[in-house]
């Protein structure tokens, strides 16, 4: 059962110009995205850059305006309410940025930092504080003394373990983690990876993994959605994403990315580009006359892909 | 794999910052070959030195604050023992670079056409008109769609993969023979990158060039390259043709890099993660094994006391005979970590 809905979120930013700087036109970064949210499953959101996927990110956790749409968290409509102190929505949403550094103040010392949370919402003594402090330092795997020390003291898998721990202070049940690893090396990259895995497992949260490194996503997540234009082009498991994929634009994300085996290189590059001249052949039939994303229709149960109805698809036993 | 057309040899290089009044090598001891018609992808962490190569081969280092030993040579020439005023002859000429953010690259209150048109300026004896001819050329080949509006245009009306299109027109305006490519799609898409690399890969066939490809990224490495030498703490700790290293790879450090990647199929597997950190140049030990304290559970005995390249079969390098006593931690045989 699900305890989020997104329901047709939609960012637009305008555009000024012309006599008085009136609206113009709008961008519509993020144009109609609907999703569910289950406890305990990851979820990732991939794109190429500029597509929308931090706008979405941010938007839920009510960092960024929302046009139309709506938010429900648990029964409950919190599209307006994001920011409201009261509102349960604010503490159990938590969100993990890709550039640890600029994410914490340079000037606090970690305790400080990670007792920003802890003020805002949980109401605890300066014992009990330091207490929570220092469990959530263990349950990252950081020593102690890292209290009293500042930000620029870690190294960058240390800065995002700190990341993480802040937004693991109030107990939240969903973490929106914007390309958490993408700014760090492979081994680093790895150990914060397995962590976040550990931790979801023990604590039961769920991620909304923005990402564009489709090898990190698949690893990480259960359901994935792949989005274009601020919509999204389809939406399935990571199987079904994987193994069927059934939109152009996906067919061409999955090609492009380079294979970790030398071996049969040629072929692949081939495959590549053979993919490529379909999408600027096929490209016309897989977006409406104003280059805009189909809607979402179901090829099974679980796996979603925008197309006209024009297109035939591969069911999947519907 | 020595080729017989070698295009640059690199003899035990040294390039070290200084820092108060001493010289720290970020580079110790890199001795490389670069082939005509070769892909040489140098592999490697943040830190390890890789860049720094990268800026000693094209003297783009300050001078004031880094001290390069060893040679870089080059048609009989020591490029690191050349004046700036004769490397200005070389770099752009003979040996292009390609640099990672190409709006940084870029000049952003000059034309796509002008900045392609400098490099010819200063190297060549061409016209006016045959310039203008060969900067339409250039964009054209690095398959950029109506060069004449693009010549005319400035670097921020470009998309990344436009713009790095651009860098890579200025790389090869005049012909090299070197292109020396510092990360040239970090910044880019997966799809954009894909572009980039088979666009470097024709290039490479037209003009047979010699690159040298510095990335951190595994997948772009098995895509594009003939060789591969991985750096770890400033030195080359394992070199293999590109099939060898990835199908068998014999230092620690290699095969903990490949154990970390994420990969298509690892699904709900644990990730390898490499102990401890990368040793920052200050406090980094320069003598024994460099990778060692990162393999606590490797017997100290199982390092050589002064680590060297070893051979192990034709073209394959691995520094220190660590690699035949190891194991990863928690592995049969191996303690528990």
């Amino acid at each position: 059962m699900s305890f989020m809905q997104i329901n047709d979120l939609k960012v637009h930013y305008p555009i000024r110009g012309g006599f008085f700087n009136r609206i113009v036109d709008h961008v519509y970064a993020v144009d109609g995205v609907t999703m569910e949210l289950e406890r305990g499953k990851a979820y990732g959101l991939v794109g190429e850059s500029g597509c929308g996927k931090s706008t979405t990110g941010k938007s839920i956790v009510g960092l960024e305006k929302i046009s139309s749409g709506s938010i429900i968290y648990e029964g409950e409509n919190v599209t307006n309410r994001r920011r409201d102190r009261s509102s349960s929505f604010n503490r159990d949403i938590q969100m993990i940025f890709q550039d640890s550094t600029s994410a914490m103040n340079p000037r606090k010392r970690v305790k400080d930092i990670l007792a920003e949370p802890i003020r805002n919402f949980l109401n605890l003594t300066p014992q009990e504080e330091s207490k929570k402090i220092s469990e959530l330092l263990e349950i990252v795997g950081m020593p102690e003394d890292a209290k009293i020390k500042y930000p620029h003291e870690f190294s960058g898998g240390q800065k995002q373990r700190l990341g993480i721990a802040r937004a693991m202070a109030t107990n939240p049940k969903l973490i929106i983690a914007d390309e958490p690893v993408s700014a760090l090396d492979l081994s680093v990259q790895a150990q914060v990876l397995n962590f976040m895995k550990d931790i979801q497992n023990e604590y039961g949260l769920s991620y909304l993994f923005i990402s564009h490194d489709l090898g990190v996503v698949k690893h990480m997540c259960d359901y994935i959605n792949i989005m274009y234009k601020g919509r999204f082009v389809e939406t399935g498991t990571r199987h079904d994403i994987y193994n069927n994929p059934q939109h152009i634009y996906t067919k061409r994300l999955l090609s492009a990315i380079p294979d970790v085996t030398p071996v049969g290189r040629e072929e692949r590059k081939r495959e590549r580009i053979e993919v490529e001249k379909h999408y600027q052949q096929e490209q016309a039939k897989y977006f409406d006359e104003n280059g805009r994303v189909f809607d979402l229709s179901p090829i099974s149960t679980t796996h979603f892909v925008a197309t006209a109805s024009s297109i035939a698809l591969v069911k999947e036993g519907i | 794999m020595k080729t017989s057309q070698e295009l640059l040899n690199i003899k035990n290089l040294h390039t070290g910052f200084r820092i108060g009044d001493t010289y720290f090598d970020a580079v110790d001891d890199v001795s490389l070959t670069l082939g005509k018609n070769e892909i040489l992808a140098i592999v490697g962490e943040s830190g390890c030195g890789k860049s720094t190569l990268a800026t000693s081969i094209v003297g783009l280092h300050d001078h004031n604050k880094t001290r390069i030993q060893g040679e870089i040579l080059f048609k009989n020439k020591n490029l690191a023992r050349m004046t700036e005023d004769e490397f200005n002859e070389v770099r752009g000429l003979e040996i292009g670079m390609i640099f990672q953010d190409p709006l940084s690259a870029l000049n952003p209150l000059m034309r796509i056409g002008e900045q392609i048109e400098e490099s010819l300026i200063y190297h060549t004896n061409l016209t006016k008109e045959q310039r203008r001819e060969r900067v339409l050329e250039l964009l054209n080949q690095v398959g950029i769609p109506n060069p004449s509006r693009v010549a005319r245009q400035f670097p921020h009306q470009l998309s990344g993969g436009m713009r790095q299109r651009v860098i890579i027109a200025i790389a090869i305006s005049c012909k090299p023979q070197i292109i020396v490519a510092d990360e040239p799609t970090t910044a880019l898409d997966v799809t954009i990158q894909a572009q980039i690399l088979d666009l470097l890969i024709e290039l490479q066939k037209e003009t047979g060039a010699g690159i040298i490809l510095i990335t951190h990224d595994l997948g772009v490495v098995a895509e594009v390259a003939d060789r591969v030498a991985v750096m770890y703490a400033g030195q080359i700790i394992e070199l293999a043709s590109v099939e060898e290293l990835f199908t068998n790879p014999k230092h620690p450090y290699t095969r903990s890099l490949f154990n970390s990647i994420p990969q298509m199929n690892s699904e709900d597997e644990k990730l390898n993660v490499i102990e401890g950190i990368v040793p920052s140049l200050l406090k980094l030990p320069r003598t024994g094994c460099r990778f060692a304290p990162r393999i606590p559970w490797i017997p100290a005995s199982a390092h050589e006391a002064n680590p060297q390249l070893h051979e192990i079969s034709e073209g394959h390098f691995v520094r220190c005979s660590c690699y035949k006593n190891f194991y990863f931690a928690g592995e049969e045989g191996g303690q528990t970590s």
